[in-house]
C-alpha cells in the first residue's frame, strides 16, 4: 500500500524527496517550541486553507473538473459546524460537529455533482454552475439577518455572521494555539499522503485517464461518471473540512467567506502553484497564503489586486504553474547532476528503488 | 382585471429585460466566440459608473448611457488586443485570465473610487393602471431589451459583417483562407459584446446602488441564460430568457426574491440534466 506513495501521478520520489519531506515535517513539528503563541496561531490559520487547495488540485489538476464552488462547500460545512456546535452544546460534541459538517458538505457535493456529471456538464459549464450555486448561497446567507433566521438557538445573522459556537473541544480542553497547530499538521500530513496514494492507485489512474480523454476511458470499460463524482465528493469534502476548521478556529463565519473574491482564492493558489501536482499545490498555496496575509495587513484590496495580477500572469506566462515549473527545473538539475556522478562512479543510470 | 394581467406582464417584462440585457453581450463573447469572459460583470459595472459620472457632470441621461456603452466597447477592444487574443485556442485559460482581470478591476475600483458613489434617481416617473402604479422606466428597459435582440439579429443575420463573423466563429482558418480578416472580426465581436455589457450597466445605473462589486449580481444571470440557451446563441438566448423569467417571476411573486433566485438555479440544474445541449438544440431539431 505504501508503494502507492510514489508513482507516475506525483512528482517527487526517491530518497532525496522524502528526506526533504521529513526535514520540513520535523521543522513544522518543532516550530511551536521556539515561536510565540500568536505566530503559531497564525500558522494554524494558514494551514486551514490547505485542505481546500488540495481538494481543488485533485478535482481540477487530476480530474479536469474546474469547480468554482469550493467556497460553497467551505460555507456549507462552516455554517453546519456553527449550527451543530451550538445546538449540540459544545464540549466533546464539537468533534462530532466537525465530522458531521464535513459529511454534510460531501452529501451536498454528491447531490450537485450527480446532477452536473450525469447531465453531461463538462469544462466551462461545470465552473459556471458551481459558481452560480456558490453565489446563490452567499446571497441567501446575506439575507438572513432577521431574528426569524435561526436553527435552534443558532442565529445566522446575515452579513454580520454567525458566532458563539465553541471551538474544537476535547472534554474540558480547548484545541487552540499550538494544540490546534499540531492537529492541523497531523491532518495535513494524513490528507497529503492519502491523496498521493489515491492518485497513484488504479482509481487515480482512471481519474487522470478521464481528464485526458473521457470517451477513451469510457471505451476502456470504466463508468467515468462514477469516478468523476467520487473526485468531486472528495475534493468538496476537503473544502468542507477547511470550512469547518475555519469556523472552529475563529468561532465565527460570515457570507463573505463564500462570495466571489473568496471563491477566487483557491483557484489562484492552485493555478499559481501548478495544478497537476499535489506537492506543488501544497507548497505554493502555503507560500501564497503567507504572502497574502502579509500584504493584507496593509490593505486587503491591494492584496486582492495582487492575487488577480498573479492569476493573469500565471495564465499568460506559465500556464502550468510557477511552483511546479520551478520544481521541475530543480528536479531536472538534480537528476542531471546525480546522473553525471553516477555515471562517473559506476555507470549505473537508474536511481535505486526505495 | 386588465390591471392584474398587465401587472403580471410588467413583472415578467422586468425580469426578462434584466436577463436579456445582462446576457446579450455574453451571448456573443461566450456563446459565439467561446471566450469565457468572467470580467463580463466588470464591463457592466464600467457602463454604470461612466453613466453616473457623466450625468453628475451634467450630461443628459440618454447621451450618457450611449457614451457609456461606447466606452465599454472600446475598453473591450483594448482588452481583446492585450489579453483575450491569446486564449482563443485555450478557452479554460481565458476563464482564469479574465477572472484575474475581474479581480484586479473590482478591487482597484474599491481602492480608488471607494464603495459609495452618489447615485442618480430613476427617471420618467410612473403611471397607474387600475389600483397599481408602475415605473415607466422599467418598460423603457423592456423596450431596450427587445431592441437589443432585434439589433443583434439584424447585425448577425442581415449584414455582410454578420455573415463573415459567423463564418469566422465556425471555422477561423477557413474564413481566413477566404480572405476574412479574422483578427479584426474577433476584436470587433468582442467589442460589441462588451459594449452591450456596458449598455446593460448604463441602463440599470439609475435603478441600483453603485458598488464596484455590482458585476457579480449580473454575471450569474447572464451565464445561466446563455448556458440554458445553448450553442445557437441567436436562437437560444431569447427563449431561455423567456423561460427563466417566467420561473423567476412566479417564484418572486409568491415567495420573494431569494426563493426566486434559488428556484432559478434549481431550474437551470434540472434543465441541463435533461437538455445538456441547451434549449436551442431542441428548437433547431424542431426547425428541421
Amino acid at each position: 500500500m505504501f508503494k502507492l506513495l510514489e508513482g507516475s501521478q506525483t512528482l517527487g520520489r526517491g530518497r532525496a524527496f522524502w528526506s526533504c519531506f521529513l526535514i520540513v515535517l520535523a521543522g513544522a513539528l518543532t516550530y511551536p517550541l521556539f515561536a510565540d503563541s500568536y505566530d503559531v496561531g497564525n500558522f494554524a490559520y494558514f494551514l486551514i486553507w490547505i485542505f481546500m487547495a488540495l481538494g481543488l488540485c485533485l478535482m481540477w489538476g487530476y480530474g479536469g473538473m474546474l469547480s468554482f464552488g469550493q467556497t460553497l462547500f467551505f460555507g456549507i460545512a462552516g455554517y453546519s459546524y456553527g449550527v451543530l456546535a451550538i445546538n449540540m452544546g459544545g464540549g466533546t460534541a464539537t468533534i462530532a460537529a466537525l465530522v458531521l459538517s464535513v459529511v454534510l458538505a460531501m452529501i451536498a457535493a454528491g447531490i450537485l455533482g450527480y446532477f452536473m456529471i450525469w447531465g453531461g456538464i463538462n469544462g466551462i459549464f461545470f465552473g459556471i454552475v458551481t459558481l452560480s450555486a456558490t453565489l446563490v448561497l452567499a446571497f441567501f446567507l446575506g439575507q438572513t439577518a432577521g431574528p426569524e433566521w435561526h436553527i435552534g438557538p443558532a442565529r445566522l445573522n446575515g452579513f454580520n455572521g454567525m458566532k458563539g459556537m465553541d471551538p474544537l473541544t476535547v472534554g474540558e480542553f480547548y484545541v487552540e494555539g499550538s494544540a490546534l497547530y499540531y492537529v492541523m499538521v497531523a491532518l495535513i500530513v494524513i490528507v497529503y499522503l492519502a491523496l498521493r496514494m489515491l492518485v497513484n492507485s488504479s482509481i487515480g489512474n482512471v481519474i487522470v485517464a478521464t481528464r485526458e480523454n473521457p470517451q477513451r476511458a469510457e471505451m476502456l470499460g470504466y463508468d467515468v461518471r462514477k469516478y468523476q463524482l467520487l473526485t468531486f465528493v472528495i475534493g468538496s469534502g476537503l473544502a468542507g473540512l477547511s470550512g469547518a476548521l475555519y469556523t472552529s478556529w475563529g468561532q465565527f463565519i460570515t457570507p463573505s467567506s463564500i462570495g466571489l473574491p473568496a471563491a477566487a482564492m483557491p483557484i489562484v493558489w492552485v493555478a499559481f502553484s501548478g495544478r497537476s501536482d499535489l506537492t506543488a499545490t501544497l507548497v505554493g498555496s502555503f507560500l501564497l497564503l503567507f504572502g497574502f496575509q502579509t500584504i493584507t495587513v496593509y490593505s486587503q484590496q491591494a492584496a486582492l489586486v495582487l492575487m488577480g495580477a498573479l492569476l493573469l500572469a500565471t495564465v499568460m506566462l506559465a500556464p502550468q504553474g510557477f511552483v511546479l515549473g520551478i520544481g521541475k527545473l530543480a528536479a531536472d538539475w538534480w537528476q542531471a547532476r546525480r546522473r553525471r556522478s553516477d555515471v562517473a562512479e559506476a555507470g549505473r543510470l537508474q536511481p535505486e528503488e526505495s | 382585471m386588465s390591471a392584474e394581467v398587465f401587472s403580471v406582464f410588467y413583472q415578467f417584462a422586468d425580469v426578462f429585460a434584466f436577463l436579456i440585457l445582462s446576457a446579450a453581450g455574453l451571448a456573443i463573447v461566450f456563446g459565439m466566440m467561446g471566450v469565457i469572459n468572467m470580467a463580463h460583470g466588470e464591463f457592466i459595472m464600467c457602463g454604470a459608473y461612466v453613466t453616473v459620472g457623466l450625468v453628475n457632470l451634467g450630461v443628459p441621461l440618454a447621451i450618457a448611457q450611449i457614451l457609456a456603452a461606447v466606452t465599454a466597447g472600446l475598453i473591450g477592444v483594448l482588452v481583446e488586443f492585450l489579453v483575450v487574443r491569446r486564449f482563443y485556442k485555450r478557452p479554460l485559460d481565458s476563464l482564469l485570465a479574465t477572472w484575474g482581470l475581474s479581480l484586479i478591476v473590482t478591487q482597484s475600483m474599491l481602492l480608488i473610487v471607494g464603495s459609495a458613489v452618489r447615485g442618480i434617481g430613476t427617471p420618467e416617473g410612473s403611471f397607474a393602471i387600475g389600483g397599481y402604479t408602475f415605473s415607466t422606466y422599467r418598460l423603457v428597459l423592456f423596450a431596450c431589451a427587445v431592441a437589443v435582440l432585434a439589433g443583434l439579429y439584424v447585425i448577425f443575420m442581415k449584414t455582410r459583417f454578420g455573415v463573415i463573423a459567423r463564418a469566422t466563429m465556425q471555422n477561423a482558418a477557413m474564413a481566413k483562407a477566404l480572405g476574412a480578416r479574422t483578427g479584426r472580426i474577433y476584436a470587433i465581436s468582442f467589442g460589441i459584446g462588451t459594449g452591450l455589457a456596458g449598455l446593460c450597466g448604463a441602463l440599470y445605473a439609475p435603478t441600483m446602488t453603485l458598488i464596484p462589486t455590482m458585476g457579480a449580481t449580473f454575471v450569474v444571470e447572464s451565464f445561466v441564460t446563455v448556458v440554458i440557451g445553448g450553442a445557437n446563441v441567436l436562437l437560444g438566448t431569447a427563449p431561455a430568457a423567456v423561460f427563466l423569467a417566467m420561473i423567476r417571476m412566479a417564484l418572486n411573486a409568491s415567495y420573494g426574491q431569494i426563493i426566486g433566485q434559488i428556484g432559478m438555479l434549481v431550474a437551470v440544474i434540472l434543465i441541463i440534466r435533461v437538455l445538456p445541449e441547451g434549449l436551442s438544440s431542441v428548437l433547431v431539431r424542431r426547425g428541421r
